[in-house]
């Protein structure tokens, strides 16, 4: 089910493309494809994007132009900032600097 | 690997003006850009954004459309997607694109890198749901999302802009809580033919308070003791307006009160930059073409101090011209002959934006805020510590570092290091410019190793 995001997609906006899954700490989500990854996790109800290494506070997009590195996530083992990436199927995306219990 | 005559960075309004006419006199052009389409921060993704919700986003958008078809034209190369990590005197552009790294060699450079937001540090302006308007200018350019319950916070043109589109696309802001007071707006009429000269954006500005009026979003204005409060994410900001106690929950809150020159690029090739006062941001030491006094290197637009998007397309254009002429493709007096008109219109925006800096001055707070608010983001240190360290002897940025780490994060300082030159400033008795401000060193984005490695497999593939 998708939670209730803070955010809402216009109907021109990143919803009239194909969605593609991609997952996010392990849960899927159905993404537009050619997004900005930082605005469809947040229309996808994402609100933490990670936590920070000194305090553990919570963490989530600021600037929204690859300049404040508050959205950084973690795709195939590199730190990435979601704002500067658009989404294509398959993207496997998780916290950054956080334990991951890999099931596998 | 092929040399060209220019290398622009950034895609902007000044970026774009300065490609279609430097390739219109001859030269080649290659303009790089982090974004995957042309338009800059104020024009984000103008080609796909106006067909979608152009009457959303309005006129003065959708004039980007002019700058993106011109460049659409021999002798400019547009390399789309790159994020710059190194400039290199002589020059060199180091970038990563799609994973590898790269490099362009170009006799001249012109650095068009815009604007940042100020940084507004406030109580709570680290927690999730709280950006800068400018994000949220991006999420409903680019993406066309847009906040559910928002509450606007800050003082300028911009936050009236965003306000109006929301009402537009119909998800109005819960309210506008501006810091600006009624004096600065007296002060700014007041001053030399402020209002006459600003005439054009007075104007636009009152056509979108009334829309804003219309949809009965609530304004306070000289709000003061602003904080945004929270369990793990904004669920309010509080405030105080005329005398009386506010609180308004909400999920999002957009942070505004100016933008401040993009510097990175500039200062890791060591141009000098100088207080500007009544913009409370550094700019660099540039003449009146942009030139900086490294051969060879010109800065225009809102790098070179904030004059917006219509000045920064001017800027642009001068900047251009006298490129050319170094190049030889221009005579001196063809060059001063066709830069004519352009300062003409550019005295014209510079002296509205004059009136624009009086009547929304950056909110006192969030220049010198409160102890305990955090004043660098990535490392987490606050006000109060760097007070500290000027207590303990600490006279500039860079030392800073040391005594505490701010500035050290991942955002290199774009949004402390104002913040910290003001305090350590304030509290050594000094001005800005004997504090100084960080210095900055490639790289000037992460790059990785497997990105620099792919690179040297390209240069020795090319051998």
């Amino acid at each position: 089910m998708k939670p209730v995001s803070p955010f809402l997609e216009t109907e021109s906006g990143t919803e009239a493309g194909p969605r593609v899954p991609v997952s996010f700490d392990g849960r899927t989500l159905e993404l537009p494809e050619g997004a900005n990854l930082a605005a469809a996790l947040l229309a996808a109800g994402v609100q933490v994007f990670r936590r920070t290494p000194v305090s553990g506070a919570p963490r989530a997009p600021y600037c929204m132009m690859g300049a404040c590195f508050d959205c950084l996530v973690e795709i195939d083992g590199v730190v990435r900032q979601a704002c500067m990436i658009e989404v294509t199927g398959g993207l496997a995306i998780r916290r950054p600097h956080e334990a991951h219990d890999d099931p596998a | 690997m092929t040399r060209r005559d220019l290398a622009i960075i950034g895609a902007g309004p000044a970026g774009m003006a300065a490609a279609a006419q430097a390739a219109a006199l001859g030269l080649a052009v290659t303009l790089v850009d982090e974004q995957p389409r042309p338009g800059g921060q104020i024009y984000r993704d103008v080609d796909r954004a106006v067909a979608l919700r152009g009457a959303i986003l309005g006129a003065d958008y959708g004039r980007g459309a002019r700058l993106t078809a011109g460049l659409r034209r021999d002798g400019i190369d547009h390399v789309a997607g790159a994020v710059v990590w190194a400039i290199e005197e002589g020059f060199s552009i180091l970038y990563t694109r799609e994973g590898r790294g790269a490099r362009i060699a170009a006799d001249r450079v012109l650095l068009a890198t815009g604007a940042l937001e100020r940084p507004m540090p406030l109580p709570g302006w680290t927690l999730p749901g709280v950006m800068t308007a400018g994000a949220g200018q991006i999420l409903l350019k680019q993406s066309g999302v847009l906040a559910r319950r928002a509450v606007l916070v800050g003082s300028g043109p911009l936050l009236y802009l965003i306000a109006a589109q929301m009402v537009r696309a119909g998800t109005p802001p819960l309210a506008l809580v501006e810091t600006q007071s009624r004096g600065d707006l007296a002060r700014a009429m007041g001053h030399a033919g402020g209002a006459l000269r600003g005439w054009r954006y007075l104007a636009k500005g009152l056509g979108l308070l009334a829309e804003i009026a219309r949809a009965r979003v609530p304004r306070h204005t000289g709000a003061t003791g602003i904080a945004i409060e929270g369990e793990g994410r904004a669920e309010a900001v509080r405030f105080t307006s005329r005398g009386r106690a506010h609180r308004i929950a909400c999920d999002t809150v957009f942070l505004h009160h100016g933008v401040v020159p993009n510097m990175q690029a500039a200062r890791s090739l060591g141009v000098a930059h100088r207080w500007h006062q009544a913009q409370a941001c550094f700019v660099p030491q540039l003449d009146g073409w942009g030139r900086t006094e490294m051969p060879g290197l010109f800065i225009a637009g809102d790098g070179a101090g904030i004059g917006g998007a219509a000045a920064a397309e001017i800027a642009g254009r001068l900047a251009a011209l006298k490129l050319a002429e170094e190049a030889g493709r221009l005579s001196p007096e063809a060059c001063d002959r066709q830069a004519r008109p352009l300062r003409a219109a550019q005295a014209r925006e510079l002296a509205a934006r004059a009136f624009l800096d009086r009547a929304y001055p950056p909110f006192a707070e969030a220049l010198a805020p409160a102890d305990a608010t955090v004043v660098c983001r990535c490392e987490e240190v606050t006000a109060g510590e760097i007070r500290g360290h000027a207590r303990l002897g600490c006279l500039g940025p860079n030392q800073a570092k040391a005594f505490g780490r701010a500035g050290m994060g991942p955002c290199q300082g774009r949004y402390c290091g104002l913040t910290v030159t003001a305090l350590l400033a304030e509290a050594n008795a000094r001005t800005p410019d004997e504090t100084g401000y960080y210095r900055i060193r490639p790289p000037l984005k992460p790059v990785t190793l497997g990105e620099l490695a792919a690179m040297e497999d390209a240069a020795e593939a090319a051998q």
